[in-house]
């Protein structure tokens, strides 16, 4: 019997690495490859720091979007929700209803946070307490956060108003601490967190006990609908941040804000190595995957071999090639 | 081991064989699940094959139906070199293999039913009245009187299987395989299935016949072939082999011993009262009690509401009744306040509610006691680490290395998984819904013993089985339930079969001594 090694643990092995965890990043690296040869500047520092900066709100929200899809469930309402917490946000800016700028930036951001928990609370309850698929429930909240935008904007743009505030609000989308832009600090602050709570923390366990097999979790005595629910809390509190480093860029929000990020949002979790269908959450792949989208749009920028108005179509593309290796990887 | 084959292997009979399996061997990726099996079949026979859970029988059985190709060997029709296809081709050839689970649309009539998928046409008009004369005929032929036009869903379990089998004789026959078709029926019922296999029988076909009923088995079968580990152990003369030679081919080894030896029992105070306990479709007014150190069988028919009573009871169902834990009034929401009050459940579907099977074995083992690897907010991955080491030693979980998922382990070592994932809450009274499905003799035989030794440390034991001998090998009661209410209680010499078998089915003691004991 060779059972006598049970108690050991196992050693590594290049054989035993997981294909499907490091597919991402060898993917990353050969874009790197990809993209130096294409045109020189690709490697500049000041290209790649802006990459980065760009990825941000897709990496931030993506990294709530693998808590929920870790825990077997889908948030299809992230863009329109975006958009959302961003147009209240900016009312609330317009009201000048605390003293002074930061004052009032600083209770802003808490409100647009508060929002962002609340929609996604929202979210998670009726799915959960309502028994219905999330694919339909966020298909729903989607066009309700959507329509909500558009008519706080009275179908045109939100913007801030005064320009001191805009000013004071300014470097969190363009200063930088120690040369680090501050929403790639975001990004690593969140994804330092999200990792944490998924890989360290008992609630990690149970969103990923809970996508595996909700039946196992609830004979093992986990309260299902909680951790479902707090996922998509969650991920309201990730779109919220989004927000906050959103807003300064562009400092207004208009009805076409944060369209399409659900499906840039889920490709980017996809590629990273999360399964779909629950059970498997990395929060490090989705990060890369974010980059990877955000590194081939940088790439058809600065190649001219395919139009940039095919963006959307390369990302699209992109998940459904992502979805294949993972079969192909899986299958082995 | 050659001593405990008494009955000596049956020669070959002559000529005329209607199939022939030469060396059949199959394996699932590196497990070899089937070894060198040969069988032959000929015209007007009853062929018992018989063997434990994991024996290989349902493989061999596919692999003569055409549902799975055998990785190596022959298969011989009418003495033709063959390779099935797939499940049509083999009825093509006259071989046709009645599920054990039926198989039927509900709310589609019994003529439609058996005509499905095969339908006969006038035109391109469906012709009724063809087809309800020869479902009507099918029917018949079984001995029974159903009217064609009856939808299925109004039939009983009896019928509707009648109805199957009469659905898998329509086509063109040589062969047919019974997959275990008994183990739903009550004593009547399958006097009268046995009444049809005859039939089946004087048509000269030749009929495969798995049963895990041993006796029944000794009064239908001509010969009778035992499988044991994926292996042929050998194919004998029914008339020359009684159920207990049979049973002890099975094992490999003397049954007796596979229950462990209990010292008298110290039971002690009552810990779980249960009072008029409802679970809505499933159970009315259950009550029943349980003592410290005891062990109390629940036995019964499948669906006569024994999982769920006690699902209801710890909270994974709705249920009213009053339960009562160590004289405390207690009504449990779901299964954590259950767990936190010291009482834990081990799901009979172990792979759908007891393992999360694409998990890591650690992630599985600490999934329930989460809270007591939990510092601060961390989880602490060194302890868990400490805890599997510990599980593996305890509970003899054999795995090649500890990486592997739960998936990946055989039945047995998965149970024990489970049983560790249980006992790290420290439980009091532990609830075990089907231990030894699908598990193999060896590993039964341990399960046995960590269910004794639990009782022996003062724990209290519920052990829900199908399989009688094992509720009579290790419990101190046993309580019977039928559609859904308790139908009563055996103890000390009352445990046995055909009293349970009363109770289980409402049948006269006289019919269940012709089940129990082989008419």
């Amino acid at each position: 019997m060779s059972n006598t090694t049970a108690a050991q643990p196992a050693k590594r092995s290049l054989g035993d690495i997981d294909l499907r965890a490091v597919a991402p990043f060898v993917a990353l690296a050969v874009l790197f490859v990809f993209g130096a040869m294409v045109n020189p500047n690709f490697l500049g520092l000041d290209n790649l720091t802006n990459v980065v900066t760009r990825s941000a709100f897709i990496a931030i929200i993506a990294i709530g979007a693998t808590f929920v899809i870790s825990a077997g469930g889908l948030d299809l309402s992230v863009g329109s929700m975006a958009a959302f917490v961003a147009g209240t946000m900016i009312l609330f800016l317009n009201t000048g209803a605390v003293a002074g700028d930061s004052g009032m930036i600083a209770a802003a951001m808490c409100l647009a946070l508060a929002t962002g928990a609340l929609c996604g609370l929202a979210n998670g309850l009726i799915t959960t307490l309502g028994r219905i698929e999330p694919f339909i429930v966020t298909l729903g909240t989607m066009g309700i956060f959507r329509a909500l935008t558009i008519y706080l904007a009275e179908g045109g743009s939100i913007a801030m108003k005064s320009q001191e505030l805009r000013a004071a609000y300014r470097p969190i989308y363009f200063g930088n601490v120690l040369g680090v832009p501050i929403p790639v600090i975001v990004i690593l602050v969140v994804a330092i967190l999200g990792a944490f709570i998924l890989y360290r923390t008992r609630f990690g366990r149970h969103v990923m006990a809970v996508g595996s097999n909700e039946e196992v979790a609830r004979y093992s005595g986990i309260s299902v609908n909680r951790v479902r629910t707090l996922t998509y809390v969650i991920q309201g509190i990730c779109v919220a941040i989004a927000v906050l480093v959103y807003v300064p860029r562009l400092g207004a929000a208009t009805p076409t804000t944060g369209l399409l990020w659900e499906l840039q949002a889920i490709t980017a979790v996809v590629i990273g190595g999360t399964a779909l269908r629950g059970g498997v959450g990395r929060i490090w792949g989705t990060i890369c995957g974010a980059l990877i989208l955000e590194l081939v749009g940088n790439i058809m920028v600065l190649s001219d071999m395919v139009s940039e108005y095919l963006i959307g179509a390369v990302q699209g593309a992109i998940i459904i090639i992502a979805m294949l290796i993972q079969r192909s990887l899986g299958r082995r | 081991m050659s001593e405990i084959l008494t009955p000596s292997p049956t020669d070959p009979p002559p000529a005329e064989t209607l199939l022939e399996a030469t060396s059949i061997s199959k394996s699932f990726g590196p497990v070899e699940v089937l070894r060198d099996i040969g069988l032959r079949l000929v015209p007007g026979e009853v062929h018992a094959i018989i063997g434990e859970n994991g024996a290989g029988k349902s493989t061999l059985m596919k692999i003569l139906s055409g549902h799975l190709a055998p990785s190596k060997g022959t298969l011989k029709v009418n003495g033709e070199k063959t390779a099935f296809t797939g499940p049509v081709d083999a009825e093509e050839r006259g071989i046709v293999l009645v599920h054990q689970e039926i198989l039927l649309a509900p709310d589609l009539t019994v003529a439609q039913n058996i005509y499905l998928g095969r339908e006969l046409r006038r035109g391109i008009v469906l012709d009724e009245r063809t087809m309800a004369e020869g479902a009507h005929r099918a029917v018949l032929d079984l001995g029974a009187d159903i009217d064609p036009k009856t939808v299925v869903n109004r039939l009983s379990i009896a019928q509707r299987q009648l109805v199957q089998i009469a659905r898998a004789l329509l086509v063109p026959h040589r062969i047919v395989i019974f997959d275990e078709p008994t183990a739903s029926l009550t004593p009547v019922e399958t006097k009268a299935l046995l009444k049809v296999i005859g039939a089946i029988k004087a048509k000269n076909a030749a009929i495969l016949y798995i049963s895990h009923r041993l006796p029944e088995v000794k009064t239908i079968a001509d010969r009778v072939t035992v499988l044991r580990d994926g292996k042929l152990v050998g194919t004998y003369d029914a008339a020359n082999l009684e159920p207990v030679d049979m049973a002890r081919l099975m094992v490999g080894r003397d049954v007796s011993k596979l229950y462990p030896e209990r010292a008298e029992a110290k039971t002690g105070e009552t810990v779980l009262e249960v009072e008029n306990m409802t679970v809505p479709g499933f159970t009315r007014n259950a009550s029943f009690s349980l003592k410290r150190g005891e062990i109390l069988g629940f036995a019964g028919l499948v669906g006569a509401g024994r999982t769920e009573l006690l699902e209801g009871i710890i909270g994974l169902r709705p249920a009213n009744g009053s339960v009562r834990l160590n004289g405390n009034a207690v009504q449990f929401k779901n299964s954590k306040q259950s767990m936190e009050a010291g009482i834990v459940y081990l799901s009979e579907d172990r792979k759908g509610k007891g393992l999360l099977l694409g998990q890591s074995l650690k992630i599985n083992l600490t999934l329930a006691g989460l809270d007591k690897f939990v510092r601060g907010m961390l989880i602490d991955r060194r302890r868990e680490d400490q805890a599997l080491d510990q599980a593996i030693r305890d509970f003899d979980i054999r795995t090649r290395n500890r990486d592997l998922l739960a998936g990946q382990l055989s039945g047995g070592n998965q149970q024990k998984l489970l049983l560790a994932k249980m006992m790290l809450l420290g439980p009091k009274v532990v609830v075990i819904d089907e231990p030894t499905r699908g598990i193999d003799i060896g590993t039964k035989e341990q399960i046995y013993k960590f269910i004794t030794g639990l009782a022996a440390e003062g724990k209290s034991v519920i052990v829900i089985s199908s399989e009688m001998p094992e509720l009579i090998g290790i419990c101190d009661r046993i309580i019977v339930m039928r559609n859904g209410e308790i139908a009563g209680e055996v103890a000390g010499e009352h445990m046995t079969e055909a009293e349970i078998v009363v109770l289980a089915t409402g049948a006269t003691m006289k019919e269940a001594a012709l089940v129990a004991e082989g008419a």
